[in-house]
């Protein structure tokens, strides 16, 4: 090992030498990452004009911090990030428990060939994109004729189709959930993977002492995950700030844009859809930087908590 | 390690089966998770009905889970027309490119950075990883792809997404945990050089993990449809997620603005409609069960080092 961690010292030439294959190599990502991600930061100095596609970066004026103060007075996008944070937020609070509970109750399954097509088939949500998913959806929901509300009429539950999608409030719930599940089969991979960490011989122990499945499940199975549960939640906290352009614009329409209009949407609209560039470069910076800094303070947070960090 | 760990458990479950029976809660269990893999399959069914029903028996609403006048007169209709097939074969191609070349890039830094003792490796970890905790966002992305002479452009839906830092990542701690550094030194007393140890030692052994970030590459290239909006006007360039969000988004928006039954038949029909889904959706659900393990085992990988 000694001899491993004296090349450490070596110099650059000794080291160059010896590795040149590896610098080669590296080569080809970082070539792409200048091209196609450095290079794009530059462009941020827009942030700081007032940017005419026609005119150029070279052509436009300078305004400081004019394009900011523009931003935070506009009505649009104080909705936009105000739709933002919270169904980000109500996004973690239902779609965060369930993979939880799910892998609880696949923990408890006995037989395993029911448990593996049962998980094949929850994790089937995940691969499909949120075009088809969105599709699907309106197929299902349509007031008049789709599935859910045909059904429901004909069994009586309900005397006009629900607009699961076409009204605001409908809308927000049906996107919630679709949200939860298309991920609540995926999400118990992690948690099933800490469950079979735990060790037999407290099922064992607590099984002889008498202990319920409940109990079991309450003081075994739950603090074993706990760590697991707390770094997860972190890492979520530290996407509050991001949104799926995918999901928000498929589930979109002319009635549910009181809701669905959210930074991603805002950014999408007033940059490429009516060029106000600058505008769109300054929500989405401040989208970045945000985002990075929930990152950074989860990382601490989870290090403060003795678990992994992020970073 | 995790099989012996799998085993142990196995054999506590099964102990457990002995001393208590059959219980409520077991069943209860069962039934939760019966409907909640239903609501992942009966959807697809419902679709693949409707689309090789009579469009009457769709009208009449009676279709649920059994086609009524099975005819495939709307997959016949996808074919003659064309579009969506041309755009589907484009759409493989894509993949297939975009796959290739982002396990290459993605190789090309997982490696060296996967050794301890390169010079400058935090520094270039540090290169490699920051653009995916901040990006400079749509607009800059999208006149510097201008300046590129991309827009409109194949290659736009392939070379800014090949390099991914989170499969790199991946790749990396996989390298670092399952390519004994012992077996690499002694290639490397062999007089092997880098690329030797690369291509005859380290990356035989990593197949799994090959396959697997293959598969993350490709489902997520096929899924993806935003960049197609942003950057692809050309018919000819449009991937089959794209084509198929247009035709939904003017279905729903003839829909939604009038909510009228009389509009909704004359714009897309339902049948026709479905069978578009289906058509997007079948190649997804057919290769999936077989690939789905090598998915478990990337997020495995990869949540060892989240």
């Amino acid at each position: 090992m000694g001899k491993w961690i004296s090349y450490e010292l070596q110099s650059w030439r000794k080291s160059f030498k010896r590795d040149w294959h590896l610098y080669l190599l590296l080569l080809i990502p970082l070539a792409l990452v200048i091209i196609f991600n450095y290079a794009a930061y530059p462009g941020l100095r827009m942030v700081f004009m007032d940017y005419k596609p026609a005119k150029g970066y070279a052509g436009s004026k300078w305004v400081g911090w004019e394009t900011f103060a523009k931003v935070f007075r506009d009505k649009d996008f104080i909705r936009a990030l105000k739709n933002s944070i919270v169904f980000n937020l109500l996004d973690l609070a239902v779609s965060f428990p369930m993979p939880i509970i799910l892998a609880l109750m696949l923990n408890e399954l006995r037989f395993p060939r029911f448990k593996k097509v049962t998980q094949t088939v929850l994790y089937l949500p995940h691969f499909l994109s949120w075009v088809i998913i969105g599709a699907v959806a309106y197929q299902l929901f349509k007031p008049t004729t789709g599935i859910v509300n045909i059904l429901m009429m004909k069994w009586g539950w309900i005397s006009e189709g629900i607009p699961f999608l076409t009204e605001k409030w409908h809308w927000a719930a049906t996107y919630l959930l679709v949200g939860v599940w298309q991920g609540m089969g995926w999400g118990t991979i992690i948690y099933l993977a800490a469950i079979t960490g735990i060790s037999g011989e407290l099922y064992e122990a607590a099984m002889i002492d008498g202990a319920n499945r409940m109990q079991r499940i309450w003081h075994i199975t739950l603090p074993g995950i706990r760590s697991t549960i707390v770094v997860l939640l972190i890492m979520n906290l530290g996407k509050l700030m991001g949104s799926n352009y995918e999901r928000l614009d498929v589930f979109g329409n002319t009635q549910v844009k009181d809701f669905q209009y959210q930074l991603a949407i805002y950014i999408y609209e007033k940059g490429l859809a009516s060029s106000k560039f600058s505008m769109a470069t300054a929500v989405g910076l401040f989208q970045s930087l945000v985002g990075l800094m929930l990152v950074l303070i989860s990382d601490r947070f989870s290090k403060a908590l003795g678990e992994d960090g992020l970073l | 390690m995790a099989k012996e760990k799998q085993k142990e458990f196995d054999t506590i479950s099964d102990g457990s089966h002995a001393i208590r029976k059959f219980s409520i809660g077991d069943l209860l269990i069962m039934l939760i998770l019966t409907v909640l893999s239903l609501t992942c399959i009966l959807p697809f069914i419902h679709l693949a009905a409707k689309s090789i029903s009579s469009n009457t028996a769709v009208m009449q609403k009676s279709v649920v889970l059994w086609p009524k006048g099975i005819n495939f007169d709307a997959y016949a209709s996808i074919f003659q027309d064309g579009s969506l097939v041309r755009s589907f074969t484009f759409s493989v191609w894509v993949v297939l490119i975009f796959t290739l070349l982002g396990m290459i890039a993605c190789t090309c830094a997982a490696y060296p950075l996967s050794k301890k003792r390169l010079k400058g490796r935090t520094f270039f970890t540090f290169l490699l990883m920051f653009p995916m905790y901040f990006s400079a966002g749509l607009i800059p992305n999208y006149l510097l792809l201008k300046n590129l002479h991309l827009l409109n452009n194949m290659w736009v839906l392939i070379l800014p997404l090949i390099y991914s830092a989170y499969n790199m990542l991946i790749m990396k701690s996989y390298f670092q945990s399952s390519i004994p550094d012992s077996l690499e030194e002694a290639a490397f007393l062999d007089g092997a050089n880098n690329f030797q140890i690369l291509f005859q030692v380290v990356l035989p052994l990593s197949k799994p993990i090959l396959a697997t970030l293959s598969l993350f590459y490709a489902v997520g290239r096929w899924n993806a449809y935003a960049d197609n909006k942003y950057f692809i006007t050309a018919e000819s360039l449009k991937m089959i997620q794209y084509k198929l969000y247009q035709l939904v988004a003017s279905a729903t928006e003839a829909q939604t603005a009038t909510l009228s039954e009389a509009i909704e038949v004359t714009s897309t029909p339902e049948v026709l409609q479905s069978a578009c889904i289906m058509f997007a959706t079948l190649p997804i659900i057919c290769v999936y069960p077989f690939l789905q393990k090598y998915f478990v085992k990337g997020v495995m990988i990869g949540a060892v080092k989240g």
